[in-house]
């Protein structure tokens, strides 16, 4: 891993290379990690894996023409080589005049994402809590167990001199019965936060009770997702939550930027001191992340803006731009939907009648503006009466607006920590949706 | 890097191991990219790293690291043993190899003008000119380009005796245009979307597609789709593109065959597959002028799935998946191959880096070209044509599938006689291709690279290979989205 004095002296060589280039400015992001998969498919672990590696990043700016060159090769040659070819990348670039001059240095207050246990947690010990889950499944287990710690430096010629260090663990768990599954997933900072055991015997249970899944016919249905499927939908949104993408104007929200977006039950922001959120407080020029209310009361409020971005628009940078140069400019990567005050019991007694989705798979924009996007439920989709689960249901096909989605939103219970695989993980509700379009049924 | 490879599996050999492989791998990539005749990305990198596989007490343990010292190689090798033994302690049976032969090859992908020696000024110069091609057009609101290039160097070293060295060279280019107009936005790309192409060549693929030439048809008809009607919904004769089709069998042929999501490897992330075992030679997954091919060799084309060698040492090989209609195959690897009574992978294990483990992976998965001329695709009283990937979405089990396309055109009497926006078809993947009646002959025939095909936990991202020309098909779901 690499400690404040390699980064110092891996950050002077790439400086001194530049200068005797004639270049003074220059910006290094450095980043560490050792991470460990632990990996299992029809009760046996098939795949079990462990990486340990560390990159450098070099920009340099010559007047208004920038490169970036990165290696793994962290020895002096090395550094000095990238640093030269982003020089010569930089020379040959065509001059942008809406590039800012390297950041200056600001006081960035750290946050605790560091978990001892965590960071050395055992093959042994994976392979134990995989065997555990798998004793509690009736079915077929499949899933992963993995742990990750990192350490990042971002450094500048202006002074900036930025570090996070960080620990993170995931437990993701199918079980599959002979016509059904169930699925379950946590992640957290600290390993300790994650039940694995419970969350196995959840997947079961969910494969159990969607056993002999009947076919219902597609349409509009009342709907539960549960805050992954919540987090895979709705994060689809947030790429276009972005002063770069309003300036392009490839943003749902162009043109409506003083109109009431969502129902005025929806209130989102992007906070990266939020204690279940996890992520470095500064961005990918060093700038710290500032806490942004995204939509208040369904209104669009605060968006993102990068320095290149907020230098056009004349205002302060908000600490949420991409490393440059870029294609995106910005994005809020810290999502915390606040949700309403209902328990999951209250919410599925209010449901009646309708759809309970685990898990949503394979989703994809199928209308820019309207933000439609198409997909599949998966591993526990129920048909509820009565506030009760009844039975399994086969799989739907959805094609749903975002925008009608959270303009629909009934009740909501307290958001948590949440994880999928198609967006980030963000602290988000449950949802009971009034309105969501099933267009298709599957096979299963 | 042949002896960096052959020192570790040494160090491994040493470990008491049932086998081991070692591969050592070095990349460089360069991306440049534009957007609205701005220059938004000047970016290069290399990455070079070793990961060993180890399979002792019947099961594996995989380590990677980025320290090519002695030390750093011993600490991956000692690792990997430690993780096979923690595996085993949740094992139920051993992990069982097909044999391979041993091998000694050294392999370079066909490249005619090496990318990395065309200059960064004529690649930007060229892409600039493709951009303000494209924003000659007045109703253009947004404009992208980008080109890439890839070299990756690998040594592979087994505890069976093969050593083999391979160097891939990929490029790939692509421009797009948005018209944003009335709250609706509309896009065109060429020669496809999401990055364009890529194949394994040089900059020679960047002359062959030619996008300064296409540039300003191409915005045109992004301006004429918000003029254009809505896609009809119903049951319509439907033909498809060639790189549409590219990625209609990656998804509905391509994925489902994978033999370790078929056993239920990829159960909790990619999903599984309805191809099951008894499926083999029996199941008509398509109408009988339907061949596809998983073809890894050279004499196939310059696929981001073609290789010499697959990451476990199996040479290149063309496997049938579909024979006249009839699902005749599955890509394996040396684990799986058994399950289906095969007694030889058919070499189809493929890292993304030297920090991942192989899994079963496409290599060109390719629809065989037909006898028809695009003419006679083309003649039908009625019927809808689709172009350029727009969305895609198929279930976990590979069955129900929605793509997108940025645009479409009403065929009359087998002429296009007007545009219509924002089409979508659907379907079951094998009523799909059992309704297929016309296929364009090798005239037509692109072989199209997907560079971002995702799979495997940790995620891995693999290019692959599509062949295919423009085909028809009867009685398909049709609408507007």
């Amino acid at each position: 891993m690499i400690d404040e004095s390699k980064a110092r002296a891996w950050f002077d060589w790439a400086l001194h290379e530049a200068r005797k280039h004639s270049v003074g400015d220059v910006e290094m992001s450095l980043h560490a990690s050792e991470s460990a998969l632990t990996r299992f498919a029809n009760n046996t672990i098939h795949q079990n894996v462990s990486d340990e590696s560390g990159a450098a990043s070099i920009r340099v700016a010559i007047g208004k023409r920038t490169a970036r060159v990165s290696t793994n090769r962290l020895d002096e040659a090395s550094l000095r080589r990238a640093t030269s070819q982003a020089i010569d990348l930089a020379r040959a670039n065509e001059e942008d005049p809406g590039l800012p001059p390297m950041a200056p240095p600001e006081a960035i207050a750290p946050v605790d994402r560091w978990d001892a246990e965590t960071a050395t947690l055992s093959a042994e010990a994976r392979a134990g809590a995989v065997r555990e889950a798998i004793g509690a499944i009736a079915g077929s287990a499949a899933g992963i167990y993995s742990s990750e710690r990192s350490t990042q430096f971002l450094l500048n010629s202006n002074g900036v001199f930025a570090r996070h260090d960080e620990t993170g663990a995931t437990f993701s768990v199918t079980a599959t019965a002979s016509d059904s599954s169930g699925w379950a997933k946590a992640s957290a900072v600290p390993v300790g936060d994650i039940d694995t055991l419970a969350l196995a015997r959840s997947a079961s249970e969910k494969a159990a009770r969607s056993k002999t899944p009947r076919r219902m016919d597609p349409g509009v249905y009342r709907v539960i997702l549960e805050p992954a499927a919540v987090l895979d939908l709705v994060g689809q949104i947030f790429g276009d939550c972005s002063a770069t993408a309003l300036d392009e104007e490839r943003s749902f929200l162009n043109g409506r930027f003083n109109e009431r977006i969502f129902g005025s039950n929806i209130t989102i922001r992007d906070d990266v001191r939020h204690p279940l959120q996890d992520g470095a407080p500064f961005d990918g020029e060093g700038v710290a992340r500032r806490a942004l209310t995204l939509f208040e009361s369904g209104y669009p409020r605060e968006m993102p803006y990068s320095r290149p971005a907020a230098l056009r628009a004349g205002r302060p940078a908000t600490g949420h731009g991409y490393a440059l140069p870029n294609d995106v400019g910005e994005s809020p990567v810290n999502v915390v939907i606040e949700g309403g005050s209902s328990t999951m019991p209250e919410l599925m007694a209010k449901l009646g009648r309708g759809i309970l989705v685990t898990r949503l798979w394979y989703i994809r924009e199928v209308d820019p503006i309207r933000k439609v996007m198409t997909g599949m439920t998966r591993d526990g989709t129920f048909f509820v009466d009565g506030g009760e689960i009844q039975r399994g249901v086969r799989n739907f096909r959805f094609n749903v607006s975002v925008v009608d989605l959270l303009n629909a939103v009934e009740a909501m219970t307290a958001p948590g920590r949440a994880s999928g695989e198609e967006s980030f993980d963000m602290v988000v509700p449950a949802m009971l949706v009034a309105e969501f379009p099933f267009t298709e049924v599957t096979m299963f | 890097m042949r002896q960096l490879a052959l020192d570790a599996l040494e160090l491994a050999k040493g470990r008491g191991v049932q086998y081991a492989d070692v591969r050592v791998v070095e990349s460089e990539t360069q991306d440049l990219s534009t957007r609205n005749g701005r220059v938004s990305q000047v970016t290069g990198s290399d990455s070079t790293g070793i990961g060993t596989r180890i399979l002792a007490e019947g099961a594996w343990g995989f380590a990677a690291t980025d320290d090519l010292s002695r030390d750093g190689i011993d600490k991956a090798v000692f690792k990997a043993r430690a993780i096979a033994k923690a595996s085993a302690m949740a094992k139920l049976g051993d992990v069982v190899l097909a044999p391979e032969q041993t091998w000694t090859a050294e392999w370079d992908s066909p490249c005619a003008v090496d990318p990395f020696r065309i200059s960064v000024q004529k690649k930007l110069d060229y892409v600039l000119k493709v951009d303000e091609a494209l924003r000659s057009n007045k109703a253009v609101t947004l404009t992208e380009t980008s080109f890439h290039a890839t070299r990756t160097r690998q040594w592979f070293a087994n505890s069976e005796g093969s050593v083999i060295g391979q160097t891939r060279t990929v490029t790939g280019a692509g421009c797009a245009c948005y018209v944003f107009k009335d709250g609706d936005l509309q896009k065109r790309s060429y020669p496809n979307s999401f990055g364009g192409q890529y194949q394994l060549k040089g900059w020679e693929l960047i002359d062959e597609i030619d996008m300064l030439r296409r540039a300003p048809s191409l915005a045109e008809e992004a301006a004429m789709l918000h003029a254009a009607d809505p896609c009809p919904a119903g049951k319509h004769t439907l033909i498809l593109d060639s790189s549409q089709l590219g990625l209609q069998i990656h998804e509905s042929i391509g994925h489902p065959i994978e033999l370790d999501r078929v056993l239920g490897s990829e159960a909790n992330y990619a999903g599984m597959s309805f191809l099951t075992l008894d499926q083999l030679r029996r199941l008509r997954y398509g109408s009988p002028i339907v061949h596809v091919v998983s073809d890894a060799t050279i004499a196939h084309g310059p696929g981001l799935g073609t290789f010499a060698f697959d990451d476990e040492g199996v040479p290149a090989q063309r496997t049938d998946i579909i024979r006249e209609g009839l699902f005749t195959g599955y890509p394996t690897s040396h684990e799986s191959a058994g399950a289906i009574s095969e007694t030889r992978s058919n070499g189809c294990m493929r890292a993304a880096d030297w920090d991942r483990l192989p899994l079963i992976r496409m290599t060109n998965t390719s629809l065989e070209p037909g006898v028809q001329t695009l003419d006679d695709v083309f003649d039908v009283p009625h019927g809808i044509y689709m172009e350029t990937n727009k969305s895609w979405s198929i279930d976990d089990k590979r069955y129900d599938f929605q793509f997108g396309c940025e645009a479409a055109w009403k065929i009359r009497d087998g002429r296009r006689v007007r545009m219509l926006k924002n089409p979508v078809y659907s379907g079951i993947s094998t009523e799909f291709w059992n309704v297929c009646e016309a296929i364009a002959n090798r005239d037509h025939w692109t072989l199209w690279g997907v560079p971002n095909c995702g799979k495997g936990q940790p995620e891995q991202v693999m290019g692959t290979g599509h062949g295919a020309s423009p085909s028809r098909f009867r009685g398909i779901q049709t609408g507007a989205l």
